[in-house]
């Protein structure tokens, strides 16, 4: 009985968490300018404007370039931090793990304004390095999620082996641990990469001329003609943002996997 | 102090990796927290910072009524998000975790994770085309001559902002309370259903203060950020569902008056700390009460 309730009330559950989501493609391949039902016809016209948006590539350009650079600074930092947190006992080591994790707690426009404080009163320009700073301190905490169940299921005496037959530390990384936790940390990059693709407030306060794909979109919003577009526009992200969420957790099974444990644990 | 001759090896290779990461941290979020603290006990005109001490931005914080009324509206709407959030994740993770079957939790885990990942600005703005007064549930119910008038409860104002904050929180909600769950040793429910107890007093006395950990991660995980939240109350709260980040954010950008908004950021943050620490005092004496601490 409570069990057919339970199920019935999951399967509402899953239903209200996409059914916005599915107005998205609806709406972007609706002929008319107008969001409602009922809808009109089908057309790819709102696709094709955007192929004609200089604004929209360049905003597109920046994004890639801010995702691809805090994804992988973020997964660096995360490795130095999983490796130092799941292997070893050190003073303060609460602490540290507590102010990197810290981020992941606190609202993104406290992070936004004591950044752009920071850079209002040293004087510096905002431009694509402000962003990226402030997209690792967010992917940085999500990364390390991800990468600690990587080392958690790592066997230490396949390290322990290497380090006994006299390879030296930065090779055993190199050629045992690397490849071992290798799928792990392609998920951590995907996941920052999607983390930081998909940003706005922190963006917002921090990009100075050049807007990254949700400040650009932002600034969209403010005209209905667009709205359309914008649609069609995140219609492809959503997709992107899919396609990279479902490699990142086919990899993390498969290093489960290989790693010989279960793969239930997810992607927190 | 421990002098690093005394560390181990272990110990001294664990500090050496954790540095950077830590430095990273400390140089980009500990800092500028410290000079946005500064900041806040300054003045600007126009341009000019005044740097001598004052906690006249406080005082404004804290006494003028605008301000006053924002931040309480903005604990109250992210206290009934997180009441709602929290409140519909529980059974969602409970059936994840205790009635799903074991092959397909990891999928389940996965299809709650999704929209959590894609297109924030996208998720809300959707909100604002389902609940406008030109939006779906208006222009349908119209379009099929349900009512004559858009609806005009269900746009621009405090509930919009409530469904779409809950709505944008829930699979965050979900999965800390999934994971602890998972925890929960299956062989106490064995135990106690041998020992005669009903389902509903096994759920009392084992599952729910076991998982309380879980419900407390995924209260602050939602609670304390949806303080912070501008985008939502901009698009679908209309002038009455206006809060507290939309005024630190004019203060920043368009007052040019960061110490105001400074100000008025760290306060919002204490306010939603302390509520949040009263949450985890009044946990941590349940459990107690309930000798699973």
């Amino acid at each position: 009985m409570s069990r057919r309730v339970l199920t019935m009330f999951m399967i509402i559950f899953v239903i209200f968490l996409y059914a916005p989501t599915l107005l998205l493609p609806i709406f972007a391949f609706n002929d008319s300018s107008i969001i409602s039902f009922p809808l009109s016809g089908f057309t790819l016209n709102w696709l094709k404007s955007l192929g004609a948006a200089e604004e929209l590539r360049k905003a597109a350009g920046t994004s890639l370039i801010i995702a691809s650079v805090s994804s992988i600074i973020a997964t660096m930092l995360g490795l130095l931090a999983t490796s130092a947190t799941v292997r070893y006992q050190f003073p303060g080591k609460g602490f540290a793990i507590g102010a990197i994790m810290l981020p992941m707690f606190l609202p993104e426009i406290i992070i936004g304004v004591s950044l752009l404080t920071v850079v209002l009163l040293a004087g510096f320009k905002l431009s694509i390095y402000t962003i990226i700073m402030g997209h690792v301190l967010i992917c940085t905490p999500f990364c390390i999620a991800i990468l600690r169940s990587s080392f958690q299921q790592l066997d230490p005496s396949l390290e322990e082996a290497s380090l006994d037959l006299g390879e030296s530390r930065i090779n055993t990384f190199r050629r045992v641990t690397l490849p071992l936790i290798m799928p792990g940390v392609v998920s951590s990059l995907l996941i920052g990469f999607t983390i930081s693709l998909d940003e706005f407030v922190i963006a917002f306060f921090l990009s100075g001329t050049e807007p990254t794909l949700p400040v650009y979109i932002w600034s969209q919003l403010r005209f209905p003609q667009r709205i359309p577009s914008v649609m069609a526009l995140g219609t492809l992200l959503l997709i992107l943002s899919v396609v990279l969420l479902t490699l990142s957790e086919l990899l993390r099974r498969r290093s489960a996997r290989r790693l010989d444990q279960k793969a239930t644990s997810g992607a927190l | 102090m421990i002098k690093s001759a005394q560390l181990d090896s272990d110990a001294r290779r664990g500090l050496s990796q954790i540095s950077l990461p830590l430095a990273f941290s400390v140089l980009l979020l500990a800092a500028p927290l410290a000079i946005l603290l500064a900041m806040s006990f300054w003045t600007q005109d126009f341009l000019t910072l005044d740097r001598t001490f004052t906690l006249a931005n406080f005082k404004e914080t804290w006494t003028s009524p605008i301000y006053r009324t924002l931040m309480l509206r903005s604990l109250k709407i992210s206290i009934i998000v997180t009441v709602l959030t929290v409140g519909l994740a529980y059974p969602a993770a409970y059936y994840m975790s205790f009635v799903a079957p074991n092959n397909r939790k990891a999928m389940l885990v996965f299809l709650i994770t999704i929209p959590f990942w894609t297109s924030y600005l996208m998720r809300i703005f959707l909100w604002k085309v389902i609940l406008g007064f030109n939006g779906v549930v208006n222009g349908s119910l119209i379009g099929l001559g349900f009512i004559d008038t858009p609806l005009d409860w269900i746009s621009y104002n405090q509930f919009a902002v409530i469904i779409t904050l809950s709505h944008a929180w829930l699979p965050f909600a979900v999965l800390p309370i999934f994971v602890v769950m998972e925890k929960v040793n299956r062989s106490y429910l064995e135990a106690a259903q041998d020992l005669g107890d009903t389902p509903f007093q096994r759920f009392r006395r084992i599952t729910l203060p076991l998982s309380m950990p879980g419900v407390v991660a995924a209260t602050l995980i939602v609670f304390i950020p949806t303080i912070g939240d501008y985008v939502t109350p901009k698009l679908v709260g209309g002038p009455d569902g206006l809060m507290i980040a939309n005024m630190i954010e004019i203060q920043f950008k368009n007052a040019n008056n960061a110490p105001l908004g400074a100000a008025l950021a760290l306060s919002a943050l204490l306010l939603v700390s302390s509520v949040a620490g009263i949450f985890v005092w009044l946990n941590r004496r349940y459990l107690k009460a309930e000798g699973a601490a």
